[in-house]
């Protein structure tokens, strides 16, 4: 199938614009349907995703609490606050949809880890702790390194710039205190300069590379029960890799995510570039939207490409899971917010002024980031009569309005809940 | 802790620093406190401005003429900070057509040079003028560099003996027998007490200064007002360019290396800690500067900032040693304090005569005749100024060719190297090096990354350096991004608000700077 001629002139059922955690996650539900489905999009901006699995970890309500159990959280957020995406879903189906996206990652050799009803906490590269859902399996004895406080060894690499083991040790050993610091020098790669996260994981892809680099790391075990390394410990199957240096070292290792580019989003991109189209999705990534109709036939038709319209495409329904500012599904100016493909309503503050507080940090979130589509219970943006823009439009993750996935740690349970949701409801329709 | 000193300066701004500078040039012996880091008020937040004199010919002639000599002085005796880029004055359709008939001979009034320029010339000269400007004038304006003027005067004066200690504030005065004896000091980084004790102070706080006073039991009656400025991601013409009328805001846009600065504003504010740039003031001014210069309006915008202008309201203000409008020299003794005096006001173009008066007043209380050496004597290039000139870092990183020497700041190629030499420095003063000060002596956080991906980078090495110990690290992050966010959320539109997204999923979304949450 990955050798198909690709055709000028597509006609499919469903086309999804986007190719990030929510374009994705609704291929992979489309796909299972049976939905013949066409899908676009950059997936460059998956390069900075964390590859972590948050659904629920901080509070929508404005006193941002912390999330123990991210249901029970959910069920507080659906009563006290409709209008948010979440709402629109049954606890069943987020709980279907977040279980989906685990096992297409299972699937493709990337198994991820967590509790069923509570939050894992991990340590973040300065010295903070992290709530999120499902973690790489390559992270997870890290999780329960922090919850029993064990013994444990991080160590960082030369070159390796923004992750210093001792930052994380004295940030971090007033509540851990058996935490110890090294430094190794990467003996099969000795040139002077920066290190670079992704190379380095192709690097311990190779055997002789990751018995150097256990070697490098025995002589500072000491008492630790436990290792941490930064996450670089391969690519195509860190799990595998992960495994190795456990066996070389004798204890049990795991990641912490370094800062973006990292190699937890190449993970995900080489995981989407190579296995969604393996699902019988047809992929346009790296292509661009350029124009959407709809036409009097209530079809769609698209034009798709590189820098210039090389493919047409015409749909029965289309799903813009096109993100926000980063993902260009918003763009704005001095004068307002619009969405870039329809120039669909967007609900939005009044004022510019309003858009963000003067605090960077500000627990109580920035206005702008609860911008975005209102939609109707199957998905479908509205106007501002709270009719469907179109009857076979649907729009899902982060372009959504009435969340702040950031500050509520919930971006992939978002993105993949909503794409569950709006793919059910394009099914129910029967087209 | 006790310290002695003869001549107590507060405040680290370009008065204060050209204070100290040309006392110890007179053989005294003085001490500069500042309760920031140098320039943190009007002296930073300005437009970098060498004036010509010509925008104040008809509201304030003394002060034109003031601005014609202490800018031609500075040419000459600090060309290190000053890019001799000359100006225009420019007047578009329905500028007011008497101010422009009299700009010329109200310029050589005041001895200030003025050429006129045919406006299809002007085009020429600089191209993103607007077509619709009906009259152009030469005048030579330049472009100044106050960080490194107050660092190069700082420098010098530390050479010739002064000390100086930042992040140290003024906490009380100890007054005995009409003269202050000793003044109280909070060290905020280490939050311990300090007391200094001396023969003279000079309140040099500007938009402070009448705080300060306060605490010495003497009042001066300010009002402050605020003005705003944003700059451009890529230089916009060769030459500073004024709007010709009266002055008004939006009115001067001036190169600065590979940038460009536009204001200002004028905003009465309460207090002089509650400036900061709004979104208001931008849109504002933006929509004014279009009619001079069309393309402000799509030119994307790295950093806004502001500063207080301290302005004196007269009444008070009846010394006569007061030498024009533009600056307030106040002697104390009429308020009972022999030894204290007050110096505000003014601007970054006559700082070094102002730092001049106030150093003769000091010297006649003290009885010293040293006559002052600063309008003769060149102000020489110091090695901690060097590394705020854009473009500096990478040349010399390219230069030296040495791969080990890892760039923390990839925007503005910082290296290593340069932040260790820097860190050094100001633990030699005694202070300790964090982000704030980093980014005040370089250009790290001045790229389009705006601080977000260098603030960690720089964050671990000086933890592997033994820079930060403990939690010490995540409060340092914090301050500095929400210091780096005041200029950069007033100007959140287009592609900046994808960059503040990615900040935000970055440090929140990832790194959890939101949240309190302990192992």
């Amino acid at each position: 199938m990955g050798l198909q001629v690709k055709k000028n002139n597509i006609s499919c059922d469903l086309m999804i614009i986007g190719a990030g955690m929510a374009g994705v996650a609704a291929a992979i539900f489309a796909a299972r349907n049976g939905i013949d489905t066409v899908q676009a999009g950059l997936t460059g901006e998956t390069l900075y995703a964390s590859g972590l699995f948050d659904l629920y970890g901080v509070s929508h309500s404005p006193t941002r609490e912390l999330i123990d159990d991210p249901w029970q959280g959910l069920r507080q957020l659906k009563k006290k606050n409709p209008e948010h995406p979440f709402s629109l879903l049954s606890i069943d189906q987020i709980r279907t949809a977040m279980d989906g996206l685990t096992k297409f990652m299972e699937d493709v050799g990337q198994p991820y880890k967590g509790y069923p009803d509570k939050n894992a906490r991990l340590i973040t590269s300065v010295g903070t702790i992290k709530r999120t859902y499902r973690v790489p399996e390559t992270l997870w004895e890290g999780v329960k390194a922090l919850e029993k406080k064990e013994p444990c060894l991080i160590v960082d690499i030369q070159g390796l710039r923004g992750f210093s083991a001792i930052q994380m040790v004295e940030s971090l050993s007033h509540s851990w205190p058996c935490l110890a610091a090294a430094t190794i020098n990467l003996s099969w790669d000795n040139r002077l300069g920066p290190k670079y996260a992704e190379h380095i994981a192709r690097g311990l892809e190779s055997e002789s590379a990751r018995m150097e680099m256990a070697d490098a790391i025995r002589p500072h075990l000491g008492d630790a029960k436990t290792l941490g390394l930064p996450a670089v410990l391969g690519i195509q199957d860190p799990l595998g890799v992960c495994r190795d240096m456990e066996k070389k070292l004798g204890l049990p290792v795991f990641e912490i995510p370094t800062m973006p580019p990292a190699v937890a989003g190449v993970r995900l991109k080489e995981a989407f570039d190579i296995h969604l189209p393996r699902l019988g999705i047809q992929t346009f990534f790296h292509h661009t939207v350029h124009t959407v109709r709809h036409q009097k036939d209530e079809r769609f038709f698209l034009e798709v490409g590189r820098t210039a319209p090389e493919i047409t495409v015409s749909a029965d329904v289309v799903l813009l899971a096109t993100g926000r500012f980063l993902g260009k599904g918003l763009i704005s100016d001095r004068k307002g917010i619009r969405e870039a493909l329809l120039d669909l309503p967007v609900s939005q503050p009044d004022h510019r002024r309003y858009w963000h507080r003067e605090s960077f940090l500000d627990p109580k979130g920035h206005a702008i980031n609860l911008a975005g589509l209102e939609v109707d219970d199957s998905f479908r943006p509205i106007t501002a009569r709270g009719l469907p823009a179109c009857p076979n439009l649907y729009a899902a993750g982060s372009i959504l309005a009435y969340q702040d996935w950031i500050r509520t740690k919930s971006g992939t349970g978002l993105a993949v809940a909503t794409a569950y949701g709006a793919i059910e409801a394009i099914k129910r329709t029967g087209k | 802790m006790t310290l002695k000193t003869q001549v107590l300066i507060i405040g680290g701004g370009a008065t204060g620093t050209g204070l100290a500078r040309d006392l110890s040039l007179r053989g005294i012996n003085c001490m500069l406190v500042e309760k920031q880091d140098i320039n943190a008020g009007a002296s930073g937040g300005n437009h970098g401005l060498l004036h010509s004199g010509a925008r104040y010919i008809a509201s304030d002639p003394a002060s034109a003429k003031e601005c014609r000599e202490e800018g031609s002085i500075l040419k000459r005796l600090a060309p290190q900070c000053v890019e001799d880029t000359g100006g225009l004055f420019v007047a578009v359709k329905g500028d007011n057509e008497n101010y422009i008939a009299d700009f010329p001979d109200r310029c050589s009034r005041c001895g200030i040079s003025c050429v006129a320029v045919d406006p299809k010339e002007a085009l020429v000269l600089e191209p993103s003028l607007s077509p619709d400007i009906i009259a152009a004038y030469a005048v030579e304006d330049a472009s100044i560099d106050p960080f490194m003027l107050s660092l190069d005067n700082l420098a010098q004066a530390c050479e010739l003996g002064a000390s100086q200690l930042l992040h140290h504030q003024v906490v009380g005065f100890e007054k005995r027998g009409g003269k202050i004896e000793a003044v109280r000091l909070m060290d905020r980084r280490r939050d311990e007490e300090v007391r200094i004790f001396t023969d003279q102070v000079v309140n040099a706080c500007g938009a402070w200064a009448g705080e300060v006073a306060a605490m010495a039991g003497v009042r001066i009656n300010m009002v402050y007002s605020q003005g705003t400025l944003v700059i451009s991601r890529m230089r916009i013409g060769e030459r500073v360019i004024n709007r010709l009328r009266k002055a008004a805001d939006a009115d001067i846009l001036v190169p600065a290396g590979t940038v460009s600065i536009f204001g200002t504003t004028s905003r009465r504010i309460d207090a002089p800690d509650n400036y900061r740039p709004t979104t208001d003031e931008i849109d504002a001014m933006i929509d004014d500067g279009m009619a001079m210069i069309p393309k402000l309006a799509d030119t994307r915008y790295i950093r806004a900032y502001a500063g207080v202008r301290p302005l004196v309201k007269s009444g008070n203000d009846d010394d006569d040693r007061a030498v024009s409008r533009g600056f307030s020299l106040m002697d104390h003794q009429a308020d009972g304090l022999d030894n204290f005096i007050t110096i505000t006001g003014g601007k970054l173009t006559t700082y070094r005569l102002m730092a001049e008066k106030t150093a003769d007043l000091v010297c006649r209380r003290m009885g010293i005749t040293q006559a002052c050496r600063t309008a003769h004597e060149h102000l020489p290039a110091s090695h901690a100024a060097q590394y705020t000139e854009p473009g500096f870092t990478p040349k010399l990183w390219f230069k030296k060719n040495d791969p080990s020497d890892l760039l923390l700041c990839e925007c503005e190629m910082v290296s290593t190297a340069v932040f260790n030499e820097i860190a050094e420095s100001l633990c030699e003063n005694g202070h300790r090096p964090g982000l704030l000060e980093m980014g005040q002596r370089s250009r790290v956080g001045k790229g389009p990354c705006q601080g977000s991906f260098c603030s960690l980078r720089m964050t671990a090495h000086m933890y592997n350096k033994g820079m930060l110990k403990n939690g010490e690290g995540i409060a340092e992050l914090k301050d500095f991004l929400n210091e780096r966010w005041r200029g950069i959320q007033p100007l959140l539109w287009g592609s900046a608000v994808s960059q503040a997204e990615l900040q935000e999923a970055l440090h929140c979304g990832l790194l959890n700077l939101d949240v309190e949450e302990s192992a």
